[in-house]
């Protein structure tokens, strides 16, 4: 297939490249991996087989639900020892490898995400059971550091010898009076870390959120912004335009965050969900519970960002945060400008492929669109029919064991935290064509013939690789240097290559010059030796 | 502060682990595997795991690192492993088509209870794995050892699987090497081959974890040890095994399987060390130490007695790895510096005889820990009781350095926020002095950087 170039609304078809890439399957797996690997049509959104178990052997990208839960979701809290009941490497793997920033307030303020902690577990453990370890390792953590919380992450071994993690939390959480509690997010619960997310909303939600109702009201708009995990600064770039707008963050799941503000974050006015992937659930039950309406929003571009300000001040309508964004809004905006005029004529027509995460690979797209960037190629990691397709396919989600396997709490209406006014405001926004609860997925705005593939593998990689030749890819860690090994640059999206911050206008920008850097570096073009091209030297040894 | 909340008072833990100074069994597996040409290692067991060990390594070297996994779910977990290793081979061959497959097993499978080569037999059987490849199983408990075991046991099945003896000597040496770098392995068969002998070096990841750009990938790079390596070393004269954690059970197997016999050493980083590698390799290949040899020789020792005033009493905290500890420290007291603290994760009981025998009396207030609780946060805790010059470790140690202000040099694994430790070896005289670069530098940077302008020098 030759390079394709300067394609606008549509982009050839495909299908011989699907084809090339299925033939290599044992007949099985490529009836499987059909299904996963689909031409997008954003007039005629097709069906996305997404969220289902990777095949064994198959060199993929993802994770454990383990990695979901305490890597992603509980992370990014500064407030909390987070105890991994184990053997060593789990929680070694997870220590700081994540690059959420945080700012404690003061130097005094705790800060646990610099420390490691886990029970250790030798065999003997395995065989007696891991439970008195477990308290054990609790009241040290206790006796040690006097923490605000405790909590206890399971991995696969535990849940196989039966340790009842939760009995020991609520023992120690009576005899030492703090908040404890524990996560059975065992590796193997689901198919990737998705289901690690979803079992942490639950409990984050059950134990923690609507502990502490006696703060009263800490400014006029009150919000949580959720899904926002604080790599690379990206959330303290989002905080400076709350700031500057006059809106009070209560509680930010989980970047740049305490366990102490999700016990009141329920005083929230309303929630703002990021990577819907990761936290869709937390907001659906605060939803239920307190009547806090969300509303999905995406830092990840400058327009979008500009999107979502709007938004947010609209919900609230009033007349002076209007001013304010619109006016934050100008100003970063020419800022945005004066760069992208500059870098765009020198990456324009470019082409990148996305495979990361839950969001990440529809939410950069923005910015690659802003940039004339086009996207070939892009899929999820761990998202869901939803996050392709957009929500309104939920209802129509097949349930499969795997799925089965996580909780799905039951939700009540609480008597007295729940806030009727809040959903009287939602109605007439509604009615003012205001979207609530609405994600519309990738696909939609993709373009027609883009190839979309969920959970790719090593062996799709190589082959779009090969035959598409894209002048940038993104993904992460274990994708990186295989790429470049090709001759393309990749760029991480889960660390950002330990650059960024890129939300927000700010971000947008360093993201533009990241591009400059990365699409017009002279290094690439260097690869092969200059000798490499000239006609070798032939003849005798004989000196003339 | 960094690490705000430790202090000097400690507390004793029996069950709490904090910062630790080691990993688990199956990135040392995977990390063996990689030294083996052909080679794809498999994690058998929940994806996570899988995904862990490859990034850790690929952070450590910033280069492709290859494995794949057995996909475990819940199903896996309460029927067993066997359908997903048995369909995971299967897939393994027809699309990565490895030589060599390497399986290890993780802390779940192991929990469960699935054996490998009961698997592996039926796997064969059933014809999942074709003509002339091969899988090697290697069982990698984490709630055993630490990562440095599971190198060892990986080790370990490849020299039971692959050797054979013919009945026919031939000329050549067994090198069996701890973990070690890429560089270290290319800087082990250098000196082999300096010394005028021929040796099979086993894993030997170079030319695998340090590839040049070239702009094709190879899934399967050039180096790594053959296969008809690894078979002919059942009929090697000798075995030199290199680091007592690493590389005893193999040799031990080797010598039970093909009766070669083997003589154990330190791996060879620093002075001491190296001469007794380089005495090794005189007397079973039977040759003299080449002039270039000790010339290198001359040149460490040369470059100590220079700059012997700037190392001379400094006190060293130390953690990381047995098989790097007991030479790293016999070298720094070589070089006048106390080693005063030195931890390491790993079980064992021979570490600190060991030690005790590195350090050889010049130490009496050295305090050495290691195993379980024998991690950083205990390191860190001595050192706010009384400072030390300098601190070495993996990467994890620069948040102790910056919080105590103290010279930091970066050993071991992982080290992921600096390059060079996968190109320039830190074995062998050679090894030494680059050693020595980095402590001096590290050193006098901090002199340069703080003593009064008044006592600023130029020449030093
Ligand atoms: S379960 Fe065991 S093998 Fe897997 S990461 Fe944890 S410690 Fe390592
Ligand atoms: S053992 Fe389980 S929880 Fe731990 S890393 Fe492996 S898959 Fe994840």
């Amino acid at each position: 297939m030759d390079k394709m170039k300067n394609i606008k609304t549509e982009l050839p078809d495909p299908s011989a490249l699907k084809e090339e890439i299925l033939k290599r399957y044992p007949r099985k797996i490529a009836k499987k991996r059909e299904k996963s690997i689909v031409i997008n049509d954003p007039d005629a959104i097709p069906e996305v087989q997404a969220n289902v178990r990777t095949i064994p052997g198959i060199i993929t990208q993802r994770g454990c639900t383990y990695a979901g839960c305490k890597g992603v979701i509980l992370g990014p809290s500064r407030d909390i020892v987070n105890i991994v009941h184990g053997p060593i490497g789990c929680s070694f793997y997870a220590w700081l490898t994540r690059r959420n920033q945080t700012q404690p307030p003061t130097p005094d303020s705790p800060n646990f995400m610099t420390y490691c902690f886990s029970t250790d577990m030798q065999d003997s453990n395995i065989v007696f059971g891991g439970e008195q370890k477990l308290r054990q390792a609790i009241k040290e953590a206790y006796e040690l550091f006097h923490p605000y919380s405790i909590s206890v992450f399971s991995t696969c071994p535990v849940g196989l010898i039966g340790d009842d993690i939760h009995a020991a939390c609520r023992e120690m959480k009576a005899e030492l009076g703090i908040n404890i509690f524990g996560f059975s997010c065992e590796g193997y619960k689901g198919v990737s870390q998705s289901a690690g997310h979803h079992i942490a909303n639950n409990r984050v939600f059950t134990d923690v959120v609507g502990r502490k109702t006696d703060k009263g009201r800490l400014g006029k708009f009150q919000v949580n912004l959720m899904g926002e995990y604080n790599i690379g600064g990206d959330a303290f770039v989002i905080e400076k335009y709350f700031k500057e707008m006059g809106i009070t963050l209560l509680a930010s799941f989980s970047g740049n965050s305490t366990i102490e503000s999700y016990e009141y974050s329920q005083d929230a006015d309303v929630n703002m969900v990021m990577c819907h992937r990761s936290i869709n659930y937390i907001a659906e039950m605060m939803e239920k519970k307190y009547g806090i309406p969300w509303f999905k929003v995406n830092f990840i571009g400058a327009n979008s960002s500009a999107k979502s300000l709007r938004k947010l001040a609209e919900y609230f309508g009033d007349k002076e945060l209007i001013e304010k964004t619109e006016l934050l809004i100008e100003r970063e905006m020419a800022r945005v400008k004066a760069v992208a005029d500059r870098v765009r004529p020198k990456v324009e027509g470019k082409r990148a492929m996305l495979f990361v995460g839950g969001s990440r690979a529809h939410h950069y797209q923005e910015l690659f669109n802003e940039l004339g960037i086009e996207t070939l190629s892009a899929g999820y990691e761990f998202g869901h029919r939803d996050d392709y397709e957009g929500r309104h396919v939920i209802p129509t989600i097949k349930v499969d064991a795997d799925s089965r396997n996580i909780e799905e709490l039951t939700v009540v209406k609480s008597e007295t935290l729940f806030k009727p006014e809040l959903q009287d405001k939602k109605l007439l926004l509604e009615q003012k064509g205001f979207k609530f609860e609405h994600y519309e997925g990738m696909m939609p705005t993709m373009k027609k013939n883009s190839l979309v593939i969920d959970d790719i593998n090593h062996w799709e990689t190589e082959k779009i690789i090969e035959m598409m030749k894209p002048d940038l890819f993104c993904a992460g860690i274990k994708e990186k240097y295989v790429v470049q090994k090709h001759g393309i640059p990749l760029k991480q999206l889960h660390s950002y290559d330990y650059g960024g911050p890129y939300a927000g206008f700010e971000g947008a920008i360093n993201f533009y010059l990241e591009m400059e850097r990365m699409l017009a570096c002279d290094i690439w073009k260097m690869v092969d030796a200059p000798w490499k091209h000239e006609p070798s030297i032939m003849g005798s040894m004989v000196y003339e | 502060m960094l690490l705000r909340h430790t202090t000097a008072t400690e507390y004793k833990r029996e069950a709490l682990t904090i910062n630790p100074a080691k990993t688990c069994q199956p990135v040392g597996a995977m990390y063996c595997a990689l030294g083996v040409h052909g080679c794809l290692p498999h994690s058998h067991g929940s994806q996570g795991c899988c995904s862990y060990h490859r990034s850790a390594l690929t952070r450590h070297y910033k280069e492709p690192v290859m494995a794949a996994t057995s996909s475990f779910t819940e199903g896996s977990s309460v029927f067993g492993g066997q359908a997903n290793l048995l369909t995971g081979l299967e897939n393994i061959f027809t699309i990565y088509d490895p030589e060599i497959v390497a399986v290890h097993s993780t802390c779940l499978s192991e929990t469960i209870g699935d054996d490998l080569p009961q698997i592996i037999g039926k796997a064969r059987s059933e014809g999942k794995i074709p003509l002339g490849k091969h899988v090697i199983p290697a069982s990698t408990p984490s709630y055993v050892g630490s990562h440095v075991t599971g190198y060892a046991n990986m080790l370990k099945a490849f020299v039971s699987y692959f050797p054979e003896t013919t009945g026919t000597k031939i000329d050549q040496l067994n090198i069996l090497s701890g973990w070690v770098e890429p560089a270290d392995m290319r800087e082990l068969k250098r000196i082999v081959s300096m010394m005028g002998l021929n040796a099979v070096v086993l894993p030997d990841t170079s030319d695998v974890l340090d590839t040049p750009m070239t702009g094709k990938y190879k899934m399967y790079p050039d180096g790594g040890t053959t296969i008809p390596d690894m078979v002919s070393m059942g009929d090697s004269w000798h075995t030199i095994a290199l680091g007592e954690f690493c590389t005893r059970d193999a040799a031990t197997e080797l010598e039970n399987k093909c009766k070669v016999k083997f003589s154990m050493r330190e791996l060879p980083i620093g002075l001491s060390a190296t001469d007794r590698f380089i005495k090794a390799l005189r007397r079973y290949g039977k040759v003299s130490v080449p002039k270039e040899v000790e010339d290198e020789r001359g040149r460490l020792v040369d470059v100590i007695t220079d700059m012997h005033q700037y190392l001379y009493g400094k006190r060293v905290a130390l953690f990381g790895d047995p098989d790097h500890l007991v030479p790293l420290t016999q070298f720094l007291a070589d070089c006048g510096m106390k080693p005063v603290y030195v931890v390491s994760g790993t079980p064992g009981k021979i570490f600190t005889p060991l030690m005790e025998k590195a350090l050889n009396g010049r130490v009496p207030e050295a305090k050495i820990m290691n195993g379980e609780r024998a991690d950083m946060f205990q390191l860190h805790q001595w050192i706010k009781q009384e400072g030390v010059d300098l601190l070495i470790g993996n990467t994890y140690g620069k948040y102790i350095a910056r919080d105590e202000n103290i010279p930091f040099v970066r050993y071991g694994f992982p080290i992921l926020d600096r390059i060079g430790h996968s190109y320039f070896p830190s074995v062998g005289y050679l090894g030494g002095i680059r050693l020595l670069e980095k402590i001096l530098g590290v050193l006098m940077d901090k002199i340069d950087a703080t003593c009064p302008e008044s006592k600023f020098e130029l020449v030093m």
